[in-house]
């Protein structure tokens, strides 16, 4: 009946429908002053009232925005060394006039490289986040919606790979996948499956003792259809609020494995990993090639971070008195 | 009674002879709590007095108020929540302007509490006797082995057998009526002057609430402990307290001494509280029978289609609808180690009944008793080990798709908690629609004008229909339960503890629809429940579970006016209020 | 409780099985067969087809599965093709470094993660709280070899108070018992060595702990704040106990238990750590070894490495399961 904090409790909500027979008491969930609002359109709403959403919604727009338009922006085209020869050995210009962010070993202007950057994150990020998601999606809703030893073997497959340290899996599958641009992603992208795969079998798990899916049973739904169109659409929350946690591992991921020296190419080739690495070399004589590149891919990780702890809280506002 | 007049203390205040002070004085009291949406006042204008020794019971449904006005009384309201008005003084001292180190000496020895939910109000780590231990030393009883023997007297007090060895026990080790009792023993274990008592028993089955209760009440009048006894049940509060205040949306509508509020309610919510409460409707129909007069009992307590009185059985032609016949199930045991297995659970055992057309079925029981799973196995949502359900005599088919369709049209489910038995992603339109779908009903017009038509059955407006169930009420959300299952016009409607999770008046608005929709729709009911005061009002056979098996069964009026199994005698026994004397219409 | 570890023990059985199956397979699936990836790019047909009878990879997969889970039993894991040494002892010599690393890494993330999560959630909305939320965005957000170089710039290149490679300077001639230096120089009373292994172990170690020390310092505050508002801590205050009682008995102890879980769960964060950290500072642990093998295709090493570091892995989090189950009574007496 009553809770014990009555905090969650004020006695009579603001807009909330009274019963019909005229007496009320009956509990009622916030934001109902708003007709018909669905739960993630509540959740949006919530979302925009939250100034750290906001915030991480702004990094995020900025990021994908000079991601798509590198080819307008940049002052320079992708692998140009347009200051090839103003590169001695022992001196690295900073920066000057001409170029804004200074140049860089090979003789690249450091800002198009930084803006073909974000191309090339937002890619990776994208692609291997996608990957990640719909194998996880499956292998979670074959284990989530057939018990048995489908969930048994799809389980030991999960625990398998989350037996290696995420790092060593990727860079595993990364030495079969080949020295080319696309084994970083499906690197990040595989390494992901496992997690997406247990987020969504625990949570299916949870929603299928829920009465309104015995519920749809008793309507006479077979078994397919209730998980389909009840089961999984409600187990999703989480899956999505994962899905932009991994946008920002998955850029960080990116820059480590070709710290790591995979993923080939050329090392004039603008990716903001690979720039950290040429930089270590010059430490000492230019550190803002490793300091710019590195705060470009914190940031934007902290974008999609931000913009996924929002998310989680605002799908479940009882994380939010946590806060 | 106005309680909006400060200077004329209400509640046990009435009582007193002037000059003596009352142990506990609340005056004009607001409560407001900072929320995302501004401050709410959750409490105002409250003002009663507890004396020393008396029992004072706050009723209220959820969201009156009744739980933080506990709160502010023990200085424990959470973070958001301020007193902005008005007094609280116990012994001649403020509390509420007291200071938290203060305030801290009086904890336990003047001030006690006895939480709501035996499940999260002990610390899971520490034993049992670590935590009667550590009050008693703190509040300065006892110490060293002196508070190790006053520990396992207050157990063995609390009526907890061995507790010399139970103090090693830890909370997850006890049953929630031992955890019930541990807390109340830890309540009283510096001997408080006035106990709070928040919702003591809720959480407990009837017949251990009762047990519990009795023993507390025992324990307090030995020590001469006031209690304020927080509670939504109106029964139990007139049966407990010797005083009465009603809450309603935070203020203090009534109060008086208990007896004279049951039999003259002043206030326009109280009487429909009491009109609403099944404890005291079973009650009243209870005086009506024995006075003889059961033509007084009024349609609005007793709504069973047969007076309770069952007249299917007595006709000897009529084939029932259903009969369950021997239903047995078995759930294997949960694995131990690598080999062993915990001994199978017997859930079901040799369950079997009638139900035949327009009339209702109860099956009551206590928690673990098995009702749920016959529910699920008459709905063909679990296999019985054994045994069988007849439909029209004929053995009930779902092993093909096309035969499972045939069976759930005719059979429905409403299940207890509103807040999970609708699809949260569906609107109110979905919801309903979703059997006609998938049961092709007509076009999408005529499907429209269906669902439009249901919702006025249950009575919710047309304009709910774009809603989601976030965004309706428990009440609202167990129509639009039983809007849906009414769709496929099924003959029989499986109510799995359907009002249970319900405030009292709106728990009586559902029944009311559901007799209601009975008669004009001649469906039949399953009606589980733990509730016996519920099932007086709506059953016409009524079943008694325990541990599996039915115990007893007959029509209602014999199971309850002369029942033959102790058990059942116990359960009766345990409805609050079963002794009040209450004013019946026309008698 | 002794049940809880046969159960686990006897989980990580098919677990290392399937391990070996996939990293067997993963040899015969790198570009070019097995052969190749022990020769390299430019081998000769006529090298390869040598070693494919040498080593028995033109048998069927099975034979050869059968003959490699057979060496793997006796502890062999084969021989790495840039130092010419066994595996197992590439990664025994390293081991000693690696330890010492993730223990002072994980000692730093314990005890300023705990201190600060704990802090924060007392102070709730202070400006304590939010430095906490801040640091434990950062240790996420900020990648470990990033964190490390600018550590490494700013502390010893620039300001020159650590030390920017290896684990100790060549001048010190230090006695060696435990391979673990810090503790050696206490042990052996070269307090010197000891000074100098801290130097050359700090930064690195910050680096390492910053992701867990976000982890850790999170879980704490939202344990805390969780517990904090519990039902049983408003108890234990109504009940009228004492207010240092009510944090170290009641508070702390429940909200530190779910913590101590997610410590387990760190080592493989950790471990995927040290190959970055032990990179930037050329320190000589398992984890730049493996950065190395990484860079020069050194696929023995890599297959055993990862078998190896996995059943580590698997061992610590099975002591921290037993452990945990050893401070929650719900698990030790169920």
């Amino acid at each position: 009946m009553t809770s014990t904090l009555p905090a969650a409790e004020p006695p009579s909500e603001p807009g909330a429908p009274p019963e019909p027979g005229g007496a009320d008491g009956a509990r009622s969930a916030k934001d109902s002053q708003h007709d018909g609002a669905s739960l993630w359109q509540q959740a949006l709403r919530r979302m925009r009232r939250n100034p750290i959403a906001i915030v991480g919604a702004v990094i995020v727009a900025a990021f994908v925005l000079v991601a798509v338009l590198a080819p307008w922006i940049a002052p320079y085209p992708a692998q140009a060394t347009p200051g090839r020869d103003l590169i001695r050995p022992t001196l690295i210009p900073g920066p000057s006039a001409e170029f804004p962010l200074g140049l860089d070993r090979f003789g690249s202007d450091v800002l198009s490289q930084l803006i073909w950057g974000a191309r090339a994150s937002l890619i990776i990020g994208v692609v291997s986040t996608l990957l990640g998601l719909f194998g996880g999606v499956a292998l979670g809703l074959l284990a989530g919606a057939f018990s048995g030893w489908v969930d048994t073997l799809a389980m030991r497959l999960v625990d398998l790979m989350l037996a290696i340290p995420s790092l060593l899996l990727a860079v595993s599958i990364a030495a079969i996948a080949g020295q080319n641009n696309s084994s970083i992603i499906i690197a990040i992208g595989v390494v992901q499956i496992p997690i997406f795969a247990r987020l969504l079998r625990g949570s299916m798990l949870q929603q299928r003792n829920q009465d309104y899916v015995l519920a749809a049973r008793s309507l006479g739904l077979t078994r397919g259809t209730v998980t389909m169109s009840h089961v999984l659409p409600n187990s999703l929350g989480p899956v999505i609020v994962q899905a932009t946690l991994v946008l920002a591992t998955a850029v960080i991921e990116a820059a480590a494995l070709s710290f790591l020296g995979l993923g080939g190419g050329r090392p004039t080739e603008a990716e903001w990993g690979r720039m950290l690495t040429g930089a270590q070399a010059e430490l000492a004589l230019a550190p803002q090639l490793a300091i710019l590149p590195g705060l470009c891919i914190s940031i934007t990780a902290l974008g999609f971070t931000l913009l996924g702890e929002s998310l989680r809280e605002a799908l479940d506002p009882r994380m939010r008195r946590r806060r | 009674m106005n309680a909006d007049v400060p200077e004329a203390p209400i509640g046990g205040g009435t009582e007193s002879t002037p000059g003596t002070a009352a142990l506990l004085q609340v005056r004009d009291l607001e409560v407001t709590f900072t929320t995302d949406a501004g401050p709410t006042v959750a409490v105002s204008g409250v003002s009663f007095d507890i004396h020393r020794g008396q029992t004072v019971a706050v009723v209220g449904e959820s969201g009156s108020g009744k739980s933080t006005i506990a709160a502010a009384v023990l200085g424990l309201l959470p973070g958001n929540g301020r007193v902005t008005a008005g007094t609280v003084t116990l012994r001649e001292q403020r509390l509420d302007t007291m200071s938290a180190r203060r305030l801290q000496p009086l904890r336990g020895t003047v001030l006690g509490l006895v939480p709501q939910d035996p499940m999260t109000n002990l610390n899971p780590t520490a034993t049992i006797g670590r935590q009667l231990i550590e009050t008693l030393e703190d509040t300065g009883t006892a110490s060293g082995a002196q508070a190790r023997e006053a520990a396992t007297e207050l157990l063995t007090e609390a009526g907890i057998g061995q507790a010399q060895e139970r103090l090693r026990a830890y909370p997850h080790q006890f049953s929630g009526g031992m955890r019930q009792r541990t807390l109340i023993a830890i309540g009283l274990s510096a001997s408080p002057e006035l106990l709070v008592a928040d919702e003591p028993t809720s959480a407990l089955d009837v017949t251990v609430q009762k047990v519990v209760l009795d023993r507390m009440e025992a324990l307090t009048a030995a020590r001469g402990t006031a209690v304020m006894l927080i509670t939504h049940d109106l029964g139990l509060a007139a049966e407990r307290a010797s005083h009465v205040l009603v809450m309603y949306r935070g203020r203090l509508v009534e109060s008086g001494p208990a007896l004279e509020l049951l039999t003259h309610p002043r206030h326009e919510y109280t009487k429909r509280l009491l009109a609403a409460a099944p404890s005291l409707a079973s009650r009243r129909i209870q005086i009506a029978k024995q006075a003889g007069a059961e033509g007084a009992v009024e349609g609005a307590d007793l709504l069973s289609a047969t007076d309770g009185r069952d007249q299917h059985v007595t006709d000897a032609g009529a084939a029932p609808l259903i009969r369950v016949q021997n239903l047995r199930k078995v759930f294997p045991g949960a694995q131990r180690g690598l080999f062993g297995r915990e001994p199978d659970v017997v859930a079901v055992d040799d369950v079997s009944f009638d139900m035949h057309r327009g009339s209702t079925v109860a099956i009551v029981g206590e928690s673990g008793s098995g009702k749920s799973t016959v529910a699920r196995m008459l709905l063909q949502l679990l296999e019985p080990t054994s045994g069988q359900v007849l439909l029209e005599g004929e053995p009930v088919q779902a092993r093909s798709q096309r035969e499972e369709i045939a069976f759930r049209r005719r059979v429905q489910p409403v299940f207890q908690d509103p807040y999970s038995s609708l699809d949260p992603l569906f609107t109110v339109f979905r919801t309903i629609e979703e059997p006609l779908r998938a049961h092709p009903f007509g076009s999408p017009k005529e499907r429209a004008a269906r669902v439009y038509e249901l919702l006025d059955q249950v009575a919710l407006p047309q304009s709910m229909a774009r809603r989601y169930p976030a965004e309706l009420s428990g009440g609202q959300r167990q129509r639009v339960a039983i809007a849906r299952a009414l769709a496929l016009q099924p003959e029989i409607v499986v109510c799995d503890e359907a009002v249970s999770a319900l405030d009292v008046i709106v728990q009586s608005q559902i029944l009311h629809l559901l007799a209601d929709l009975q008669e004009r729709l001649g469906l039949t009911y399953l009606f589980i429940s733990h509730d016996l005061a519920v099932v007086r009002q709506i059953a016409d056979h009524t079943c008694v579970m325990e541990q599996g098996r039915i115990v007893e069964q007959g029509p209602t009026d014999v199971v309850f006016d002369s029942p033959a199994e102790a058990y059942t005698q116990r359960l009766l026994a345990a409805i609050p209020g079963r002794d009040l004397e209450l004013a019946v219409p026309g008698s | 409780m002794l049940r809880l570890i046969a159960r686990r023990l006897a989980l990580l059985i098919p677990t290392l099985f399937g391990l070996s199956i996939l990293l067997f397979l993963w040899v015969r699936a790198l570009p070019g067969g097995p052969a190749r990836a022990l020769l390299g790019e430019r081998a000769t047909d006529a090298a390869i087809a040598e070693i494919n009878e040498l080593y028995g990879f033109n048998r069927p997969l099975h034979e050869q599965y059968a003959r490699y889970l057979g060496q793997l039993l006796q502890g062999n894991f084969g021989t790495s093709l840039t130092t010419r040494r066994p595996v197992l002892e590439e990664f025994s010599n390293r081991f000693p470094a690696t330890l010492e690393l993730t223990i002072w890494a994980i000692l730093i993330a314990i005890v300023l993660g705990i201190g600060l999560g704990y802090l924060a959630a007392r102070k709730h909305g202070s400006v304590l709280d939010s430095l906490a939320v801040v640091v434990s965005l950062l240790g996420v957000t900020v990648p470990v070899f990033f964190l490390a170089f600018i550590l490494k710039y700013v502390f010893a290149v620039r300001l020159g108070w650590f030390a920017s490679t290896g684990r100790q300077s060549s001048d010190i001639d230090a006695t060696h018992y435990t391979n673990l230096y810090v503790l050696d120089g206490v042990l052996t009373g070269e307090l010197d060595a000891a000074w100098d292994a801290i130097l050359h172990l700090a930064l690195p170690a910050i680096a390492l702990a910053s992701i867990p020390l976000a982890i850790i310092a999170r879980m704490t505050r939202a344990s805390v704040i969780e517990v904090q508002t519990s039902d049983y801590v408003r108890t234990a205050i109504a009940k009228g106990l004492r207010p240092t009682r009510v944090r170290n008995r009641v508070l702390l102890r429940n909200a530190l238990l779910p913590v101590s879980t997610t410590i387990g769960l760190q080592v493989g964060l950790l471990l995927s750590g040290a190959v970055l950290t032990e990179t930037v500072f050329s320190f000589p642990g398992i984890g730049g070894f493996l950065a190395s093998a990484i860079y020069s295709a050194d696929y023995p090493v890599l297959q055993g490495f990862i078998i190896i570091i996995a059943v580590v892995y698997a061992l610590v989090n099975l002591a921290v399961d037993i452990s945990y189950g050893l401070i929650d009574p719900r698990l030790r007496t169920r």
